[in-house]
């Protein structure tokens, strides 16, 4: 753990670590009631001494919402990547891993739904399944797999042909021990860097779900409601939109910092 | 080689003895993450017009940084020179200082009054323009021509270069040469306008041996014809012994000794320098010895005594019997991607290796060595033939079978930097194959791999680590470990001794024998280097083209060479000793012919003549 005590590593780790502690704490210690309240009087207050963030087109108060609202787009967007990389690692590794037939059936579904936009896919995924958080999770899941699927296949190709590979092979190593010996760990690194910027988009495609009514529901919170909520106001009231956008922008900050820094401590190499 | 020394004389007279390139103190640092470190320190040097000086040592000795500073390339990779002068004759007869030179100058300098060639001939070639784009640019840049005239200069130097239909050549991109003909070309480019220092950075290095030769002989005409002197860089003593006026040995960033190739050869002063001479196997010095023979290392107690290296014992079982093995591999091509044509990759070959002892699989670039012994560990899956290990016949086995006979047959790969997974611990890499086959495990498991470690002389403080901490002969050493693991009986080593430096490639060879001599190994022993092939081998194949073109005895095979090919490899072998030098003026070697025939193509059977006892020569078709 000696190697998070870089600067990089212990800004990632704490920004990370904050908004974690947050997204778990805030729901049990703010009452819901603050951060739905609506005061017809103060809307679209800029952020003083009553209204620390200032408040919405609603009147409601920005520092409790985006407080609330970690909680929601995170476990989305974390339950979301969470489900791409385990549904992308043996799609990918297969494909990767064994090539030829299965390689080309895999890959051609991939890229099927590659062509679809990400957010379209989930919208279509979301609208069959039903607007609630697990349905939302899943077609955000889903829509994000076939990018995961693609970077880990071709990670795969590349290590498969490494000589330890063949090295492993010659020692009588059997598929499924080359696999999680060989393979897995080499390709680990890129994916740690791919999962924790899908994490990012992530967040905003649950936003985007929102603003078309199939993510999260009001009055519930979340940044991504937030930001689309904003967007009639940029002109009379920035901060609207600048205060969960600077969340996700932490976010995405502290989760960079950190992947990277994880994925320097996982490789023996940079010790 | 008589003519050759009065001729530097009379160039070095000639200028006044005023030396073209001075370098003195140089001290090249580089930051990096864990603070600065020192590429060179202290070195000084001074190369005289028309002279060839070699700079020579082993990875990480300063080598490449001494010759990139030389250019004030060295900053392009992170370097700073912190002290010394270098300094440059100008041809205006003005001596520059290249140090503190301004941007603007050196890249006047650059190319035009210094020109240099690089390691790998495709790298340096841009793959997007056309050869004829590539050399106009310069001429167009420095010496102002006009197109036309800057084609017909390019034409010029082509032929210059002798390479073959240059007209042609000219219309071509870098992929659709050979990779001798692409370092013709960087050559070309390098003499376009005709630069007084030539910087060679191991020109040869990636180049097949005759490929080799002609380059060579290419450069040292060159030199000759226009007066051009050179700074030539290189690992290999051999290629040292054939090329230098002057040699330069570096180690760890200094210098160590310097000299005439004679001095440094017949009497050198240092012992760094003797024991890197000691190291190198030198083309036919095994004459008249029939047994396999360790590798001389200085410093070390005396040569090992390895015993049971023994002549061609006649009595000695067969372990590996392979007839009549075939490997294609299917070209691919249209849109169905259907197969279009077959690489020949191997063609019928037929060989035996006796218990406890080496075959050698010798050749260049693309005769099938490495993929007849990979098609042997079924690691690729060859297209006919037989491969008889101790009486199973490893072609027929299901996968099952495949991986319990693995047990027995294990390969050394060549490069110990890929062959290892950076993400494991050793003691895990050399346990694997233990593991596999259930062969031990617990504390019996750790005991065993301890010893495996000892046996190849790592200490046991490695078991821990990471391939990345280790050096590359400890991880070939690793390697080792992991492969002798099982008790295997059969070996492949692949190219196992060509990544490392010369000294550690004795070590690892002498390794490599007297584990043959204690446990009865067998190793089909797969390189490209003749030398090493001369010092190691009981019995040699002599590969062309997918064919075995010449089996037989080592002796038989190195002293009394009948096929023409084998003779023209053996003529092409720089030959580390000065006083034998080869640069025949028009050195010529046949290009290889592609080995991609179409579908359906069968060609004929591999017939042989027995000139001598168990040796064996192609018939010419």
């Amino acid at each position: 753990m000696k190697r998070f005590l870089t600067p990089k590593g212990l800004i990632g780790l704490s920004l990370v670590l904050a908004i974690l502690l947050i997204a778990i704490l805030a729901p049990l210690l703010i009452p819901a009631d603050l951060a739905t309240r609506m005061t017809m009087t103060a809307r679209l207050r800029p952020p003083s001494a009553d209204y620390l963030l200032g408040t919405d087109q609603l009147g409601r108060s920005l520092f409790y919402r985006v407080m609330l609202g970690a909680n929601t787009s995170l476990m989305i967007a974390g339950a979301a990547v969470a489900m791409s990389v385990l549904l992308g690692l043996p799609l990918g590794i297969i494909s990767g891993y064994y090539r030829g037939h299965v390689d080309n059936v895999l890959m051609r579904l991939v890229d099927t739904l590659l062509s679809f936009p990400a957010l379209l896919l989930a919208l279509t995924i979301s609208a069959m399944l039903g607007p609630n958080l697990p349905n939302t999770i899943i077609a955000i899941g889903i829509a994000f797999t076939p990018f995961l699927a693609r970077i880990i296949r071709g990670e795969a190709l590349r290590v498969a042909q490494m000589p330890y590979v063949e090295a492993a092979r010659a020692a009588g190593t059997n598929d499924l021990q080359m696999i999680l010996r060989h393979i897995l760990p080499n390709i680990m690194p890129p994916i740690i860097v791919q999962a924790t910027i899908s994490l990012a988009f992530a967040i905003l495609a649950e936003a985007g779900l929102s603003f078309l009514g199939l993510g999260t529901q009001p009055p519930q919170s979340s940044w991504g409601l937030m930001i689309q909520a904003s967007r009639d106001y940029l002109d009379i009231a920035p901060w609207t939109a600048l205060v969960p956008g600077a969340a996700v922008a932490l976010t995405v900050l502290g989760l960079n910092m950190f992947g990277d820094t994880l994925r320097d401590v996982l490789d023996p190499r940079t010790k | 080689m008589l003519d050759r020394k009065s001729e530097t004389l009379n160039t070095a007279s000639n200028h006044s003895a005023q030396p073209l390139v001075s370098v003195e103190n140089l001290r090249v640092e580089f930051d990096t993450d864990d603070g600065i470190v020192v590429g060179v320190e202290n070195v000084s040097f001074s190369i005289m017009p028309g002279e060839t000086v070699c700079v020579v040592g082993e990875s990480g000795s300063g080598k490449s940084v001494t010759s990139l500073s030389l250019m004030r390339l060295v900053e392009f990779g992170g370097g700073r020179i912190t002290k010394g002068s270098l300094r440059f004759n100008r041809a205006s007869g003005e001596m520059m200082d290249v140090v503190h030179a301004d941007t603007a100058l050196m890249q006047e300098i650059r190319g035009n009054e210094i020109g240099m060639i690089f390691q790998e001939p495709m790298t340096s070639l841009n793959p997007v323009f056309t050869i004829e784009r590539q050399l106009t640019d310069g001429l167009r840049i420095h010496k102002g021509l006009s197109q036309e005239a800057a084609r017909a200069m390019a034409l010029e130097l082509l032929k210059s270069v002798r390479i073959p239909e240059p007209e042609r050549r000219l219309k071509q991109y870098p992929h659709e040469l050979s990779g001798g003909m692409r370092q013709r070309v960087v050559i070309a480019m390098a003499m376009a306008c005709e630069p007084r220092l030539l910087i060679a950075d191991e020109p040869t290095t990636a180049l097949d041996v005759t490929i080799q030769a002609e380059i060579l002989a290419l450069i040292d005409r060159l030199k000759r014809e226009n007066g051009m002197a050179v700074l030539f860089i290189t690992h290999d003593m051999a290629v040292v012994a054939q090329m230098a006026d002057r040699v330069v040995v570096m180690y760890r960033g200094n210098v160590v000794e310097q000299g005439t190739v004679d001095q440094i050869f017949e009497t050198p002063r240092e012992e760094y320098t003797r024991a890197l001479l000691a190291a190198v196997p030198k083309l036919g010095e095994m004459r008249g010895k029939a047994a396999p023979e360790p590798m001389r290392i200085l410093g070390a107690e005396p040569t090992p005594p390895i015993q049971p290296s023994v002549a061609q014992d006649l009595d000695r079982e067969v372990l590996l019997n392979v007839k009549n093995l075939t490997t294609r591999f299917p070209v691919k091509g249209g849109v169905l991607r259907r197969t279009v044509a077959n690489v020949h990759a191997v063609e019928d070959v037929s060989f035996s290796l006796k218990v406890g002892e080496t075959l050698s699989l010798v050749g260049e670039t693309g005769c099938g060595k490495s993929s007849c012994g990979r098609s042997i560990l079924r690691l690729i899956e060859a297209y006919t033939g037989e491969i008889w290990l101790d009486g199973q016949d490893i072609r027929k086995l299901g996968a099952t079978e495949l991986r319990q006979a693995r047990r027995n047959m294990q390969m050394i790969f060549q490069d110990p930097f890929a062959s290892l997974n950076p993400f494991r611990r050793l003691q895990d890499q050399v346990a694997e194959p233990l593991l596999n086959f259930h062969l031990t495990s617990g504390r019996e498991l750790e005991d065993r791999v301890a010893h495996l470690f000892d046996r190849v002389e790592l200490p046991r403080s490695f078991l821990r680590r990471y391939p990345h901490e280790l050096s590359g002969g400890q991880r070939q050493r690793v390697a080792i470990a992991r492969a002798i693991a099982t008790n295997p009986k059969l070996i492949v080593a692949d190219e196992a001794v060509s990544a490392l430096d010369v000294s550690v490639q004795a070590q690892v060879l002498n390794l490599l024998m007297e584990l043959q001599a204690d446990l009865g190994l067998s190793f089909l022993f797969i390189s490209h280097d003749m030398a090493v092939v001369e010092r190691v081998s009981h019995s040699v194949g002599v590969m062309y083209l997918g064919r075995i073109v010449e089996l037989g005895p080592r002796q038989a095979v190195f002293e009394d060479p009948r096929h023409p090919y084998t003779k023209s490899l053996m003529l092409a072998v720089p030959i580390a000793d000065p006083r034998q030098r080869r640069m025949h003026e028009n050195l010529k070697f046949k290009p290889v012919p592609s080995p991609i025939f179409p579908l359906g193509h069968e060609p004929e059977r591999s017939a042989y003549d027995e000139v001598a006892p168990g040796h064996y020569v192609l018939r010419p078709s």
